[in-house]
């Protein structure tokens, strides 16, 4: 008998889960948006104008570069450039000139990623290449901060909790690192909007909860010796915890899936070396934050650690 | 108390409320059948009977001398109008025994026997169970005979019974331990006098809470014979996880239940192992679900191998148009066919009709990790793939490749859709072809 029926003739299993990869993207830019609306409170039209522009910027530039390597372009929409799109800005001063958010947002999507092969091939998280790319090469601009509240001609430059504390001294009163009514980035000042959308993340196992859990472990641990040491040179490790990018980096940039280790111990290992390295430049080095270039460097670590880290299988003794 | 079971693993849907309160329907003889002579792994058979010949129901058509192989018998009476190749479930074209039946049966074995297996041997047994053309009902097709000959120096204290039937929307197993629980037992018993094994368990998933309850009454007074409940989690059925589950024994990487003193044996395997044994009736025919919902009316039949599917499908009624898959066995491991003719055969548990279902796009893999968090091999499947796609063979076995026991959970979580036991698959092969023509 022919196959009259059109048969599918395809290798098992038969079954699926429902959850996608565009789905796990959308999730993640869901869940963003509770820090892109805090940004906004805060640094109101600055804000959103910066938010979309470079999620625009992202989707466009991926869009060209799908087109130039003559792959599917329905890839646009697989969320993965909406995510770096938005991360990106919210990583930026909320004052940053328009110019630098372009900018900023064509190098993460072509250098960060597509330069590699697109999604799922690229060593370092899109995002932060980006923000990199712009702290080597508008450093004013990107420290330069403003008070929440006051926006456009009227606002009032500050320091971030870190850079007064590293340059002055200054210390910032803790509910206010929390709440996020401090100078920042614009979605990184609101710690517990990002620890809740984290936990939500986590819950929803689309993000590894091995890799914030250590990062977080890792600077308490190394913020309280320093701390117990001497508390007038060293602030307590909840200061550290909740100031500059480290909620937002800890749940949402070092857990990137396609930057981030495969094998459990390698997240583990992974995440101690971000907490390490962030305490390290924030603490001795010449800059006050450090989030962003200690998930970059375990980034490279990261082909490393899935080699070093393979679990035994099944039986294996 | 905590549940047995094994680490890692998934819940698919199961599907099996279709099919699972449906007592087992026996299917009339069809007008011919298609007996493949390959239903075995292990040596290839001869046929043994010629084309014009007349058979008996219960006949041997096809044996072999090889100590790895189980002759095929004629599930009909009839005439044998073609010896040649035919596609099969397995393969597109293999060596096939076409009959012509006749509705008058005659039986190539006596239908009054009722044997004490307790006077047989441990050798009688297995020659019995060579003889009567049994292998693993499960799905795998190994000689039962074989399996139950380990090397001499090992020593198996425990007989496991599969009933976990994992796969999502079959119910022949459970549906053969509540109709036919006695012969379940006995064939137990009767595995465990072969390997000399003090213990039997019979291993359930706690989805089949009436199974459970009634192969719990039957082995009451019997000592040595425990009846467990299993976590349903897939491949909770596949052989080293239900091992770990019950016994907490891990085969280590390479070796066979036997390694760490179990055979493991599907229910209905046991069952056909009684009515060899006993009954003196060879393997012929067997318990199988025809379900899925584009079939009008799914069932659990009892069918002779040989029997065309299509012949399955027009006694259940058809199925609508808009089927987009067949597959023989489950929607996990199960193998899509194309052709309506092929015959059942030993190992068929299950022929699955699927509707219209949704292609996905393949994305890139994107490292989520989930095929490595749900392996219950605890493999890395997505490397293992990247390389695979590369064809780099050596660095695909280095990752362990050949541990693989293609249960498809990686591909059933992967969210970019990648078929990974699939390259898995082409890997083994591969690696297997080099290390064989390398001759090692």
């Amino acid at each position: 008998m022919e196959n009259k029926f059109n048969l599918i003739l395809e290798s098992s299993p038969h079954f699926k889960t429902k959850r996608s990869t565009p789905q796990i993207m959308y999730t993640v830019v869901l869940l963003l948006l509770p820090m892109c609306i805090a940004g906004v409170y805060f640094f109101r039209w600055d804000a959103l104008i910066r938010i979309l522009l470079s999620l625009v910027t992202a989707l466009l530039t991926e869009f060209i570069f799908l087109r130039l390597r003559k792959k599917d372009v329905s890839s646009v929409f697989d969320g993965s450039a909406a995510v770096t799109g938005i991360l990106l800005a919210l990583t930026l001063p909320p004052t940053v000139p328009l110019s630098d958010v372009v900018i900023g947002s064509v190098v993460a999507v072509s250098i960060g990623k597509q330069v590699f092969g697109g999604l799922g091939y690229n060593i370092f998280n899109p995002a932060l290449v980006g923000r990199a790319f712009l702290q080597a090469a508008f450093p004013v601009d990107m420290t330069t901060w403003v008070k929440p509240f006051y926006f456009n001609l009227d606002s009032i430059t500050t320091a971030t909790p870190l850079g007064g504390f590293k340059i002055d001294g200054a210390s910032t009163a803790l509910k206010k690192l929390i709440l996020g009514n401090t100078g920042g980035c614009i979605g990184e000042t609101s710690a517990i909007l990002i620890i809740i959308a984290g936990i939500i993340l986590i819950l929803l196992k689309m993000a590894d909860w091995k890799i914030p859990v250590s990062i977080i472990i890792t600077v308490s641990v190394f913020a309280g010796i320093l701390h117990l040491i001497d508390s007038t040179k060293y602030q307590d490790p909840l200061f550290y915890l909740f100031s500059g990018g480290l909620m937002l980096g800890a749940f949402f940039m070092a857990t990137d899936m396609v930057s981030s280790p495969i094998t459990p111990l390698g997240s583990i290992i992974f995440g101690i070396g971000i907490g390490i390295v962030v305490m390290v430049i924030r603490v001795f080095g010449g800059l006050p934050e450090g989030m962003m270039y200690s998930i970059l460097f375990m980034n490279c670590f990261v082909p490393l650690l899935n080699r070093y880290t393979k679990p035994k299988i099944f039986g294996e003794v | 108390m905590k549940k047995l079971t094994f680490k890692k693993g998934i819940h698919p849907k199961e599907f099996k409320k279709i099919t699972e309160n449906l007592e087992i329907r026996e299917v009339p003889i069809p007008p011919r059948v298609i007996i493949p002579i390959r239903q075995h792994i292990g040596a290839p058979l001869i046929p043994v009977v010629k084309k014009g010949d007349r058979v008996k129901t219960g006949q041997v058509i096809a044996d072999s001398e090889a100590f790895v192989a189980a002759p095929v018998h004629s599930s009909c009476t009839g005439v044998v109008k073609n010896i040649g190749n035919y596609p099969t479930p397995i393969s597109p074209s293999d060596t096939c025994i076409e009959i012509e039946t006749e509705e008058k049966e005659e039986f190539d074995f006596d239908l009054n026997s009722n044997i004490d297996y307790k006077s047989l041997s441990k050798q009688e047994i297995l020659k019995l169970i060579r003889r009567a053309g049994i292998v693993g009902m499960g799905g795998a097709a190994f000689p039962a005979a074989v399996k139950f000959s380990p090397p001499k120096d090992v020593h198996i204290d425990t007989v496991i019974l599969n009933g976990c039937e994992c796969e999502p929307y079959l119910t022949s197993d459970h549906r053969t331990m509540l109709e036919l629980s006695e012969r379940v037992l006995e064939g137990l018993k009767i595995i465990m006098r072969a390997v000399e094994a003090e213990n039997g368990i019979i291993g359930i998933e706690d989805n089949k809470p009436d199974a459970i309850e009634k192969m719990s009454q039957m082995v009451i007074n019997e000592s040595g014979i425990s009846v467990q409940a299993v976590k349903t989690k897939y491949p909770q059925g596949a052989e080293k996880m239900l091992i770990d589950a019950l016994t907490g024994r891990k085969i280590p990487p390479g070796a066979l239940p036997f390694n760490v003193g179990v055979v493991v044996s599907n229910v209905g395997t046991a069952a056909a192992i009684y009515d060899a044994i006993v009954k003196n009736i060879p393997l012929y025919r067997r318990v199988l679900t025809v379900t899925g919902e584009a079939l009008e009316n799914p069932a659990n039949l009892l069918a002779r191998v040989g029997t065309p599917f299509s012949f399955l499908f027009d006694y259940l009624g058809g199925f609508s148009d808009d089927v987009t898959k067949l597959i023989l066995g489950g929607p996990m491991m199960g193998i899509t066919q194309f052709n309506l003719d092929v015959g059942v055969t030993k190992a068929t548990s299950g022929i699955l009709v699927l509707g219209k279902r949704k292609r996905r796009k393949e994305f890139n893999c994107i490292n989520c990790a989930e095929c490595i968090n749900h392996c219950p091999m605890f493999l890395i499947p997505t490397k293992i793939v990247k390389f695979a796609k590369n064809s780099i063979w050596d660095k695909a076995e280095d990752y362990d490749a050949m541990n693989c026991i293609e249960c498809g959970v990686c591909s059933f979580v992967c969210p970019s859709n990648i078929p990974l036991v699939h390259w898995i698959r082409v890997a083994k092969a591969r690696i297997a072809e080099i290390k064989k023509s390398s001759g090692k």
